[in-house]
């Protein structure tokens, strides 16, 4: 018996986890997909129907899907570019000595760990248009108050684009700040030597060495950013009427408001397909990168 | 205008912007916890009084842990989160001490897939499955899930952390008549406990933070707190006082571990994304 364990042991170390990962994520996923070839009300009396391709034609039909879609790659898109400069810029900021350098950073990464759905919460006292902080602020700068979340129009997608950012541009200078810990000083010496600017620096210096950290920083963003859903949800559920209903949420709600299971699966389904493309790719990069080092 | 009053001027123009920038990412931070403190009457009246004129109050508090009963809450995400973690440690130092002593590289990609899974492809057959073996609102399918949440982070994190144990110690250990397994937790485990803990400290944060899974398969009794806090504003008057006490509540403990601890989160979110 001890001898049959230490023969196997990478089998026997690694079981416990592969079960739970079969029994977890490949039976469930496996299921969710049959389940999008469907049509089935969650009932016990009415086992599901099989329906072919019906949900998947019934999908991207779907004028309030294929919105959603949009809606998520402004979303991601916007946030993702706004996160990359803002988190680089600060990055090289708080890569300089200054005075309380381990308190600004530890602070700083409290959005990123605090909890999103109370977050959402409290930007929803912010941004409230009649009591919140934030139009107190837009009237003291002489402005007209903005109703924020509560509009159609693009402007409550912008200001969840807004909290992303600040919940997640801290992240992005986190990874680049290691990143730029890992350049060594002599190419500044020698550039200093040659009379560069520090515009000269940073431009032909610190951006290329640390473009590998940048771009898996931005690649990992990108992997979250699609699936944005807490900070949504909490805030406003995908309103008002759709005007910030991203994939995730469209899926959710059809799954848990409109109880039409068949067709949420093969949203689900197609979501994954997508994310696990860009993760895919991610790797590629990410293993190119890694190897250029 | 000399060199150096203007490396000077430079110096307090950086300090101005780094403080400025932390100013506006701790804000809202700073608000929940003035607003926690403050009363109703005075959050919806906010335009018509200054922004600190009030008289600080604990009701707040004292309402969301007795009428609302988030001491029931927060327990059960105590519950989850502990024990969905120590069951991930269970079968994830193992694995990741197998992927990383026998160099088991596809291994570790599958790690990484599995983190990138949209959750929203696991709801409904999640549903659907516990619901059928009579196991939704019940804490085993909520700490399953939120075992999903910890064991990539944990996995992940350790690959790397056992791959620096040199290989002679454990070599050693065997010799002085240590079996493999005994090696592995003498020597691998009992020298990993920074990389256990920042393990342990990231899975924790995302366990208690998680609330997709939460709202879908948690029931009266087994509700943790971000599903709480969001139930709080389903009532059609909204306790801005008592949201604002709950959502302190619930960011407090992370507050205090991101702030004792940053080094170790620090290290852990950005596991992966810089070599070395």
């Amino acid at each position: 018996m001890a001898k049959w364990l230490e023969k196997h042991m990478k089998g026997v170390l690694v079981t416990p986890s592969l079960i739970f990962i079969i029994l977890m994520i490949i039976v469930p996923l496996g299921y969710n997909f049959a389940l999008s070839f469907t049509d089935w009300q969650m009932s016990l009396v009415k086992a599901p129907q099989f329906i072919g391709l019906a949900n998947y034609k019934n999908v991207l039909h779907d004028e309030r899907f294929l919105n959603s879609v949009w809606r998520t790659i402004v979303f991601s898109g916007i946030a993702i570019v706004i996160e990359t400069i803002l988190g680089v810029a600060l990055a090289v900021l708080i890569n300089r000595k200054f005075y309380g350098r381990r308190l600004v950073q530890a602070l700083m990464l409290l959005p990123v760990v605090a909890t999103p759905v109370a977050m959402g919460m409290v930007w929803q006292l912010i941004l409230e248009p009649s009591i919140g902080i934030g139009n107190v602020i837009v009237e003291a700068l002489g402005f007209a108050p903005r109703p924020f979340l509560a509009t159609t129009g693009f402007e409550s997608m912008f200001w969840l684009i807004m909290i992303d950012v600040w919940e997640w541009t801290p992240m992005v200078m986190l990874m680049v700040y290691g990143g730029l810990m890992t350049i060594p000083q002599d190419p500044y010496e020698s550039a200093l030597i040659d009379g560069a600017n520090k515009w000269q620096t940073f431009t032909k210096i610190t951006l290329p060495l640390a473009s590998s950290s940048i771009l898996i920083a931005v690649l990992m963003r990108l992997i979250d950013v699609v699936k944005t859903y807490d900070i949504i949800y909490a805030t406003t559920q995908g309103g008002p009427s759709f005007a910030t209903e991203t994939i995730n949420i469209y899926g959710y709600l059809n799954m848990f408001a409109y109880y039409r299971f068949g067709k949420a699966a093969a949203i689900s389904v197609l979501f994954f397909i997508v994310v696990m493309g860009i993760g895919c790719g991610f790797l590629k990069v990410k293993s190119k990168v890694e190897v250029e080092y | 205008m000399s060199r150096k009053s203007k490396n000077i001027l430079t110096k307090i123009l950086e300090h101005v912007l780094i403080y400025v920038v932390l100013f506006i990412t701790i804000f809202p931070i700073l608000w929940m916890l003035l607003a926690s403190f403050e009363p109703q009457q005075s959050i919806i009246n906010q335009a018509n009084h200054g922004l600190f004129e009030f008289v600080p109050t604990l009701r707040n508090y004292i309402s969301v842990f007795t009428e609302y009963n988030f001491s029931k809450y927060t327990l059960n995400s105590f519950i989850v989160a502990f024990v969905a973690i120590f069951c991930s440690l269970l079968i994830g130092l193992p694995c990741a001490y197998a992927i990383a002593r026998f160099k088991m590289r596809k291994s570790s990609v599958v790690v990484l897939l599995v983190r990138m899974i949209p959750g929203i492809s696991f709801l409904l057959p999640w549903f659907s499955i516990f619901s059928m073996l009579g196991l939704r609102n019940t804490y085993t399918a909520l700490i399953l899930s939120h075992m999903l949440v910890a064991l990539p982070y944990i996995v992940w994190i350790m690959i790397p952390n056992f791959e620096s144990i040199p290989m002679d110690l454990e070599e050693a250990a065997w010799i002085d008549g240590c079996t493999r397994y005994g090696a592995f937790l003498r020597v691998a485990v009992r020298l990993s406990t920074p990389g256990i803990l920042t393990a342990t400290l990231l899975a924790f944060i995302f366990s208690w933070n998680n609330f997709m899974f939460s709202i879908v398969l948690s029931g009266r009794s087994t509700t943790t707190l971000p599903v709480a806090v969001f139930n709080f504003v389903s009532y059609a008057y909204i306790d801005w006082g008592g949201l604002m006490a709950a959502a302190c509540a619930i960011t407090l403990p992370i507050v205090i571990l991101s702030l004792c601890l940053q080094k170790y989160i620090i290290s852990g979110l950005t596991a992966g994304a810089v070599k070395g």
